[in-house]
């Protein structure tokens, strides 16, 4: 009775709660700073997204939120428990997807899962109907008998995501969960996450530096870079707070004279083109091209998380990944 | 609830290590020939260069029950560095269990293997003629496990500070052949130069061959429970320090 109640006045100070609160968040190795002073607050069935190109600094702030790492200073308190002060209970209430595969490949995907489910202490008589479920809906039951080294990489990858969830965890860590995956694939995953976060009220943090996938996923994103947190909002307003959309100006020396304009734009000087922020599209594109010089192609379309990006850093986030897909939207 | 939480974490780790090892059965049989090979040609020609003859293949069996107990544990230790190489060990220390669950857990995982194999040397041994009676056979039994506590331990906690696999070879063959060589599986220690004997003194696997003599051969320099106690203090420093190791661990 008294610990029903407990529980009770427990379940609702956590709802109206951030069911995540980090404060001052940093990490040091040795001179330099990888996670810089970071402060968010996440609520319970948000999808929060951070984003951020590589080495931005999103699998060290995850490995510090889920305690296996210790932040050089400040805090963060994960369903209510601190990660310095009660690191088992923090533990006890998420799972998470590792950026780089984790799993044993000596044993079978049903042994790998069985072994996660004994370590999170599910009831034995659950483990195997569990174990069903989370493989079926990775679409991998028919295989989990398979030892993990056959495995193709993406298969792998879904076997993970399926073990993250056999605990059934309340916060759900995923860093890069779709790296790797046939397009396919990853819009089935997506789906997925969606209906976890719709369905269960999970919580669940995910890193990328796919722009479309935390656009179409996230309700909220930070956008890091250099471990410090230059942008949080919605996709939506952030991309709004752009205030326009996006005209690429190709050619090296492409130029557009400014005064002449009887409108303002934002205009940033890339490698081998020029990228104009424009109001009014309908109406104001004819003038722009009106003004332009040395232009050799030029292409549209709407704006994107990825011109946030560039607005807030100067810089392309895929500058620093090589390879990575195209975001022509229309 | 804590308690049955943390057998099943025991548990758990201890069902990891131990499919691996069923799936690693040819490792387990070239574990045994190598004994095997020392027994019949060191042990034979060696004996015949001494005046205990064929007894001399008896004198040193006891010596490769624990050499099969030393080179396990460090091959099991070995395996934490190949866990944080392909990033399994972060799947164990992620769990909701403390870090001492974690070293406690792959303790029971090692020592399952190292006695494994001990165990079945000791089984082919009746064939080879060595005077066992069911109380000394027994008596062996545990004090190889006792043993082998320690010796995990310690191939975990070598395992814990290092970074890559290379560097854990060298360890382990600036560890393992010394504690072999040391423990006087071989020869009678009582020759010994008497620096040399000191060594001797603090290498664990000696009380173990000499505990073994005892109650397979009645002639030791100590007592069987002299000799048990000595690996009883080894374990208890091993396990202590194990779980500090753990602690301390990073990934
Ligand atoms: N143990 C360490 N010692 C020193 N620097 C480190 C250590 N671990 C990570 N770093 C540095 O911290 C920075 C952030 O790394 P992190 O893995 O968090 O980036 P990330 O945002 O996850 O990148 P990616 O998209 O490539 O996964 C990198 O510059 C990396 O070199
Ligand atoms: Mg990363």
């Amino acid at each position: 009775m008294g610990l029903s109640l407990t529980k009770i006045l427990y379940m609702c100070i956590i709802s109206v709660m951030n069911i995540i609160e980090i404060k001052n968040l940093t990490k040091k190795y040795e001179k330099i700073t990888v996670v810089d002073d970071i402060s968010l607050s996440i609520q319970k069935g948000e999808i929060f997204g951070l984003l951020g190109p590589n080495g931005a600094g999103k699998t060290t702030t995850l490995m510090m939120l889920s305690t296996l790492l210790k932040p050089s200073s400040g805090s963060a308190v994960i369903n209510g428990f601190d990660v310095l002060k009660n690191p088992l209970e923090v533990r006890d209430s998420i799972g998470m997807v590792f950026q780089d595969p984790s799993s044993d490949t000596v044993l079978t995907a049903y042994e790998n899962l069985k072994l996660h489910a004994l370590l999170y202490d599910v009831p034995m008589k659950e483990i195997d109907a569990r174990i069903e479920k989370v493989m079926t809906l990775v679409e991998l039951n028919g295989k989990k008998h398979d030892i993990v080294k056959k495995y193709s990489g993406g298969m792998r990858r879904r076997m993970e995501i399926a073990r993250g969830l056999l605990h059934e965890p309340g916060i759900f860590f995923l860093d890069e969960p779709t790296i790797g995956l046939d397009p396919q694939t990853r819009e089935h995953i997506w789906q997925y996450i969606e209906s976890l976060s719709r369905n269960n009220g999970m919580t669940i943090i995910l890193t990328t530096h796919y722009m479309e996938e935390a656009e179409k996923l996230c309700n909220r994103i930070a956008i890091i870079d250099h471990g410090k947190i230059i942008a949080l909002d919605s996709p939506k307003n952030l991309i709004a707070s752009l205030g326009g959309d996006i005209v690429v100006l190709r050619g090296a020396d492409a130029y557009i004279d400014e005064n002449k304009l009887s409108f303002k734009v934002q205009a940033k000087k890339l490698d081998g083109c020029l990228k104009i922020t424009l109001k009014d599209m309908n109406k104001n594109l004819q003038e722009l091209l009106n003004n332009a010089k040395s232009v050799e192609a030029v292409e549209v379309h709407s704006a994107n998380l990825n011109d946030v990006f560039l607005h807030y850093t100067g810089r392309d986030i895929r500058d620093e990944n090589g390879e990575e897909e195209t975001d022509d939207e229309d | 609830m804590r308690i049955k939480k943390t057998l099943k974490g025991l548990y758990a780790m201890w069902y990891r290590e131990f499919k691996v090892f069923q799936r690693e059965k040819s490792r387990v049989i070239s574990s045994l020939f190598l004994p095997l090979l020392w027994f019949f040609i060191f042990g034979g020609s060696m004996g015949s260069m001494t005046t205990m003859g064929d007894n001399y293949k008896i004198f040193i069996f006891p010596g490769f029950l624990v050499m099969t107990i030393i080179f396990a544990s460090m091959f099991n230790g070995a395996y934490i560095v190949w866990d944080k190489k392909v990033d399994f060990l972060k799947e164990v220390l992620i769990a909701p269990h403390s870090r001492s669950v974690a070293f406690f857990g792959k303790t029971l995982g090692g020592m399952t293997d190292c006695l494994l194999q001990s165990y079945i040397l000791m089984f082919i041994g009746i064939f080879l003629k060595i005077p066992y009676t069911p109380v000394s056979f027994l008596l062996s039994m545990f004090l190889l496990f006792a043993l082998a506590i320690g010796l995990v331990g310690m191939g975990l906690i070598l395992g814990s500070f290092m970074d890559s696999p290379e560097g854990f070879g060298l360890i382990s063959s600036l560890v393992v052949y010394p504690l072999f060589l040391f423990s006087g599986a071989l020869y009678p220690l009582d020759k010994l130069p008497a620096w040399l004997k000191i060594i001797t003194h603090i290498d664990p696997a000696t009380y173990a061959v000499d505990g073994l003599r005892n109650v397979i051969l009645g002639t030791s320099t100590h007592s069987f429970l002299f000799n048990l106690a000595v690996i009883a203090c080894f374990d208890i420093f091993f396990v202590i320090a194990g779980t500090w190791a753990f602690k301390r661990m990073k990934l």
